[in-house]
């Protein structure tokens, strides 16, 4: 399906320096069909093909780095789900990193 | 500051960089003659100090560092308006109303023991969002020992400006850059140590006060 990823706060230094990707993802080979595409199949598309560099700061385990912010529509995903909000055809997926130094 | 990472290495940079911009701040705030001066600090600036302060037994800034306004009873007063003010609002703040701001983390931040204390406030933040405010209600909270040793305000005798110590810290840091010496200022004072005159004169006040405490009376 297609879906925009946007990354902020410093995040798309780790994404070849773009802020926005327009992507196609499909559900991962070992799914079956009909299952829903959630954050968590979506976190780990963008770990293997969207993070060039330093995947520690993007993701810490299977889910985001604690201190970045993930908006699904504009919605923060803790309202929808987290990991296991479903993610459908033509969604703004926003990563913002809240990290900064100094 | 790379010339200073160039002579002191990759730790204690915070050290350096703290003390000569807040001192840049003061003097610049001065010669501008205003009335207070205000930083954006946040809640979770906030919490990770008072964390940072109990891992490092500073127990001076311990009781000073939850105050919304320092220094009231100087010339400049210091205030901290987002004190309450969590970062993720302030994020999806600037997000919604498209405010431009930057976000380029300091290059030596990684190394910075302030890093471990924000992971940590971070985890706990994930668990339980509340766990930042509870910390600086704390820290708000805190009574320091009357038995306790503080250190006692008064001038640098080389620039005139406030200070604990016979030289205020700015002065000792650059003292030991110019003279090739990068760890002067850094580190608590061991006792009697030919090349840290200055800092030996007065041992650190929680490290004495502890020592001379007697088993049982610490008053919690």
């Amino acid at each position: 399906m297609q879906l925009t990823l946007e990354f902020g706060g410093g995040l798309e230094l780790l994404c070849d320096s773009e802020k926005i990707h327009k992507v196609n993802v499909d559900l991962p080979n070992g799914a079956a069909a009909d299952d829903d595409f959630t954050m968590k199949h979506l976190l780990s598309w963008v770990r293997t093909n969207l993070i060039k560099e330093r995947p520690e700061m993007f993701m810490k385990g299977d889910t985001v780095r604690p201190g970045v912010l993930v908006l699904v529509n504009d919605c923060d995903w803790e309202l929808s789900g987290q990991l296991d909000t479903t993610i459908e055809e033509k969604d703004v997926i926003v990563f913002i990193s809240t990290l900064h130094g100094g | 500051m790379d010339d200073i990472v160039k002579m002191i290495g990759l730790k204690n940079n915070c050290t350096f960089c703290g003390v000569f911009r807040r001192q840049a701040l003061d003097r610049g705030a001065a010669l501008l003659k205003v009335d207070k001066l205000v930083t954006g600090h946040n809640a979770d600036d906030i919490a990770e100090t008072v964390l940072l302060n109990i891992l490092r037994g500073d127990i001076a800034r311990l009781s000073r560092c939850t105050s919304i306004t320092t220094g009231e009873d100087g010339p400049i007063p210091r205030c901290k308006p987002f004190k309450y003010t969590y970062e993720k609002e302030i994020v999806m703040y600037a997000y919604f109303k498209k405010l431009d701001y930057f976000s380029t983390e300091c290059i030596y931040s990684p190394n910075a023991y302030r890093g471990f204390a924000r992971e940590f406030i971070k985890d706990l933040e994930r668990l339980r969002p509340r766990a930042i405010l509870d910390i600086i209600k704390s820290g708000e909270d805190f009574r320091i020992a009357t038995t306790t040793k503080m250190p006692e305000q008064g001038t640098c005798e080389r620039c005139g400006y406030i200070s604990s110590q016979k030289w205020c810290k700015a002065c000792v840091l650059l003292e030991g850059l110019n003279r090739g010496l990068p760890k002067m200022g850094i580190g608590r004072p061991r006792g009697v140590n030919g090349d840290h005159k200055k800092e030996t004169k007065k041992p650190g006040p929680a490290v004495k006060s502890i020592e001379s405490k007697q088993c049982g009376s610490l008053d919690f």
